[in-house]
């Protein structure tokens, strides 16, 4: 091995805190980069990754099974623009419930497809749970429907026989092709009529709504005369998809942004303040007979070979990190589990040993120009001046001494106590942003959760009527007995007047409202919108008010932020509701924080629909009650739903609902943050055990003059303490800058505006914990160095020169 | 003042550095160590102070078993038992000469006005007040050296420890700091030095032991 080998071998070996730091540092600012990084990339288009990797249907069609034969259907195939198909799969619209004999029916009807296997030319169906359904008696569910798992029962009580399956398998389909999975002949056996037929196509030509429906028109063209009865585009559920992912991008960015400002920083801090702590070396070396560019190469080759083994460690662990993180993305995106794209890797590698090589180069650069003693000389101590003045100043205030010698510190090497500020700044920001995101998130969800306000919901459900006995006589159920197994029930029709009155009866009752919904027409705007009609005063349970007021009485209406854009309306403006050439003018008095029904929504009290003629589906009602303080809501309810059961309802106590795409921020926000706070702290850690090495010599005189292993932490601990005080005072402002802007920006890509309270999280003492947490994380990288200096033997310290 | 009893020192890289060693130091007498490098000089000087430990014996100074202390309880110890001089003077650069007198009263929590006025008495005394606001790299050596001894008598330590305080001066400083040492022996400071200068342990010292691999070679008494 040469001179120069042997020389950065031993730099490396022999200086290990500082080769550790470089190589932690180094590791975990690639870390945090390949996987913010990895992620942004991924969220720009994670739809179009899994429905290529699906080969999905761009077009889902129906067809009515006793218009068209399999075979017709499998010659459309060969329409115009057609490159694959999959199909004709038996289909049939159920309502299942779930558990053995069904636990109530779920109002969600359920698309059942039957298919053979899950793979083949479109439509390529991922198993993620289980196997696929290959005999009578089994059924794969949607893997993104009810949380039932495999060996569960699902129930058809519409479908012949009344068959209860079980769930041998979950599967994702990305073109949302059914909602459950049967063999063939299983799904033949669930109807006494010929089942309708699925096709799925592929189309040469599909980037566009006009491609499609070209594509569509091709196909029922080729088709039997009137038997396609629905068509689905993937367009629509990739829009709902990207909108998603969407709300996503803004703040991965900001995160992204702040680990790559902090990993050049540390990165920089670091190989400078290992350059800077070996000029000394150097020096020698040069009086040795090094020559400048040996030096330089030296220099370089020593910061390289540990950032070079963070980057690998890095793009290691950042490749890890990102696989939950992007599953559990993939999973609020409804497309499957993705990895970091290859040339991440390589390009955050590259970048990063671009950064230490150049960070490095620069002070290399300068210590190989250095005459050899002006390098010996410079390379023992901070130089004679700086900070003087601050120590003089400090020194007169009536402080410990070891407190004024600790603030006073930081001046003594003005640019490094700056640069693990800026650091620290950057970890502050990055905490207070987190925080506030988190907040802001916990806060949007609640408001979201509006569509369960109160503590018990009610269901309107249809009244148990009479059902077929075993002989097929009809057969009353027993009181206080739900129907279970046997034939279709008959429900009779709800009333809701009388569930109201049974409410209102039942003891612990504190105050109820109801919610009819029904599909009505907005002028202005072409398709169809929700209206959510509301009996009694709801204001106690409204959704969050982004601007304005709720309403407070008929002729007002609120909506959601989408609506009001969709119509061009503002809050104060009308708006005119449609429903079978009927007109009602209702006044929006509020914008409110909604994303059901893609916010296309009219949220007003039911006397402001009279004018529509509106026949509320009692089925489409809720009841929403908040109980007295002090109540059981689960006696409650138990005791409610008795009750009710005469009447047609139901009554479920609400449980706070977590959507998996809060979960899945909380997620990456908090995992970015703790990666970028210990970025911040290992800053501190190497600038600390720096400063200490330096000063160890000093050190050892204060302690040989008196001063105790606790005053000497002390000590330590205020230097960076002011520091951290001062950067983490500012960074909290930076964090709170970025959550102003990227929490809006959230919004505006999930389609609502943002409730101000939602908005307005930093309140004082939040702050004042913030500010704590920037001096603790600045503490927290001092601890170690701060201890080591506090147990060096004195006499040891006083040999070191 | 001082009681070494069986002290042996050793170190991991080889033989005792001190072995067996018994010593007594009386109040007011000044003990001037002599001996060749590596003779364990320094280790005796450090297990006084309190900077390091004996592997075998006790140390007692001014009545404290020294070599029984905590960390801290040693820290207390040099406060207010100890003052030390060092050959190279040991100030620290950025800190002004009288913020450098100043510093074990400091840590000794003395009132500012107090640890002032002794720091100037001091100074005053030792013939530096002038230079109290220069920084220690603008001062002779000499100077130096005085400011260093003024910094160890700060807190009236009943022993002041020097460790070849003339080691590193010329020939007219040396001769000064020698001056000066003599002067506060005879005002009854207790003293242990540490030298290869036999005419300071001439000129100051009551007693004179010489080391050799640790063990007493000789003793005189003046």
């Amino acid at each position: 091995m040469s001179a120069l080998g042997r020389i950065v071998r031993s730099g490396v070996a022999r200086k290990r805190v500082q080769t550790l730091v470089l190589t932690l540092t180094t590791m975990l600012a690639v870390t945090a980069s390949v996987l913010a990084a990895g992620l942004v990339v991924a969220s720009r288009a994670p739809f179009d990754h899994a429905f290529a990797k699906q080969h999905g249907a761009h077009l889902t069609a129906r067809f009515d099974g006793s218009r068209a034969t399999p075979e017709q259907l499998a010659a459309t195939a060969h329409a115009p623009g057609v490159t694959a198909t999959a199909g004709p799969f038996p289909v049939l619209t159920l309502r299942p419930s779930f558990g053995e004999g069904g636990g109530g029916p779920d109002p969600l009807p359920m698309t059942i497809a039957g298919r053979p296997a899950p793979d083949g030319p479109v439509d390529d169906v991922d198993l993620v749970d289980g196997r696929w359904a290959t005999t009578r008696g089994e059924i794969v569910v949607d893997a993104d429907g009810p949380p039932f798992p495999v060996g569960h029962k699902v129930t058809f009580s519409q479908a012949a026989g009344h068959p209860t399956l079980t769930i041998v398998g979950r599967a994702r389909s990305v073109g949302r092709s059914a909602d459950a999975w049967v063999a063939p002949a299983q799904l033949t056996a669930l109807t006494t009529r010929a089942p309708d037929q699925q096709m799925l196509y592929r189309f040469r030509h599909a980037a566009t709504d006009a491609q499609m429906s070209a594509g569509r028109a091709a196909v029922t063209a080729a088709a039997p005369r009137g038997s396609l009865t629905g068509a689905g585009s993937y367009l629509t559920i990739r829009h709902k998809a990207q909108r998603e992912t969407a709300t996503f991008v803004p703040f991965i960015v900001a995160f992204g942004l702040l680990a790559l400002v902090m990993s050049v920083l540390t990165i920089g801090v670091v190989v400078n303040a290992a350059v800077a702590a070996a000029t000394h070396r150097i020096g020698v070396l040069k009086s040795l007979g090094f020559t400048p560019s040996q030096v330089v190469t030296g220099y370089v080759g020593k910061a390289l070979i540990p950032a070079a083994i963070g980057t690998g460690l890095g793009v290691v662990f950042g490749n890890l990190l990102a696989i939950p993180a992007m599953r559990q993305e993939g999973n609020a995106y409804q497309t499957g589990s993705r990895t970091v794209a290859p040339w991440i890797d390589v390009a955050v590698a590259a970048a990063a040993l671009a950064a230490v090589a150049v960070t490095a180069l620069v002070p290399a650069l300068r210590a190989g120009r250095l005459r050899a003693a002006e390098a010996i000389a410079i390379g023992r101590a901070p130089r004679p001046g700086r900070g003087r003045t601050a120590r003089r100043l400090l020194g007169r205030l009536p402080l410990a001494r070891p407190v004024s010698l600790g603030l006073a510190a930081p001046f003594a090497r003005p640019a490094r106590s700056v640069a693990m500020g800026l650091a620290l700044m950057l970890g502050t920001a990055a905490v207070a942003f987190g925080t506030g995101l988190a907040l802001s998130l916990n806060g949007i969800q609640n408001g979201l959760n509006q569509d369960e306000a109160g503590a018990v919901t009610v269901h309107v459900m249809g009244r148990p009527g009479m059902q077929a006995g075993p002989d097929g006589a009809p057969e009353a159920p027993a009181p206080g007995q739900r129907p279970r197994n046997g034939p279709a029930p008959t429900p009779e029709p709800a009333d809701p007047a009388a569930i109201a009155r049974t409410i209102e009866a039942q003891p612990g009752t504190r105050r109820y409202f109801s919610v009819s919904e029904a599909r009505i027409g907005v002028a202005g705007m072409t398709s169809a919108a929700s209206l959510t009609a509301y009996t009694g005063d709801a204001s106690w349970g409204a959704f969050q008010i982004v601007s304005g007021r709720w309403f407070h009485g008929p002729g007002e209406a609120v909506a959601p932020s989408a609506l009001l854009k969709a119509t061009g309306t503002r809050v104060g403006g009308t708006i005119t509701l449609t429903n079978a050439g009927r007109t009602a003018r209702v006044r929006i008095v509020g914008e409110i924080m909604m994303v059901r029904d893609d916010g296309m929504d009219v949220l007003t009290d039911t006397a402001s629909t009279a004018p529509l003629g509106i026949g509320f589906d009692p089925g489409m009602t809720e009841f929403h009650i908040d109980v007295k303080d002090g109540t059981d809501a689960g006696a409650y309810t138990r005791s409610l739903d008795r009750a009710l059961q005469g009447v047609g309802g139901a009554a479920d106590r609400n449980t706070a609902h977590i959507s998996p795409t809060v979960v899945a921020m909380d997620t990456l926000a908090g995992m970015l943050t703790v990666l970028l706070v210990v970025v911040a702290g290992l800053g501190v850690l190497n600038t600390v055990v720096l400063d200490t090495r330096e000063r160890v010599h000093d050190l050892g005189v204060l302690k040989a003059l008196g001063m105790a292993p606790r005053q000497v932490i002390g000590m330590i601990i205020t230097t960076v303490g002011l520091v951290g005080l001062c950067f983490a005072a500012a960074g909290i402002p930076l964090g709170m800058a970025l959550h102003a802007a990227v929490v809006p920006e959230m919004g505006k890509a999930a389609g609502t505006g943002i409730p101000s309270a939602d908005l307005n999280v930093f309140d004082l003492p939040l702050l004042a914990v913030l500010l704590l947490g920037g001096v603790l994380i600045a503490v927290a990288g001092a601890l170690l160095p701060a201890g080591w200096a506090a147990r060096t033997r004195t006499s040891t310290a006083l040999r070191t020169e | 003042m001082i009681e070494i009893r069986a002290v042996t020192k050793s170190y991991d890289d080889g033989g005792p550095a001190l072995a067996d060693l018994n010593l007594t130091v009386a109040e007011g007498e000044a003990l001037a160590v002599l001996g060749p490098s590596g003779s364990g000089k320094s280790t005796l000087l450090n297990l006084v102070a309190g900077l390091d430990r004996p592997t075998e014996g006790t140390v007692t100074v001014a009545g404290t078993r020294v070599d029984d202390l905590s960390e801290t309880a040693l820290a207390r110890y040099r406060r207010r038992k100890v003052g030390m001089v060092f050959q190279f003077f040991n100030l620290l650069d950025d800190l002004t000469v009288i913020d450098n007198v100043l510093l074990p009263a400091q840590l000794s929590r003395m009132s500012r006005r107090a640890a002032r006025d002794r720091a100037e008495e001091l100074l005053g005394k030792l013939g530096v007040l002038q230079h109290a606001r220069a920084f220690p790299g603008r001062l002779s050596g000499g100077e130096r050296q005085r400011v260093a001894v003024a910094r160890a008598l700060m807190n009236r330590p009943p022993l002041l420890l020097a460790d070849e305080p003339t080691g590193a001066l010329d020939t007219a400083s040396a001769a000064d700091v020698r001056d000066l040492l003599t002067g506060l022996n005879a005002d009854g400071q207790t003293m242990l030095l540490v030298t290869h200068d036999t005419a300071l342990a001439d000129a100051c010292a009551t007693r004179t032991i010489e080391l050799t691999d640790g063990r007493i070679t000789r003793m005189a008494t003046r």
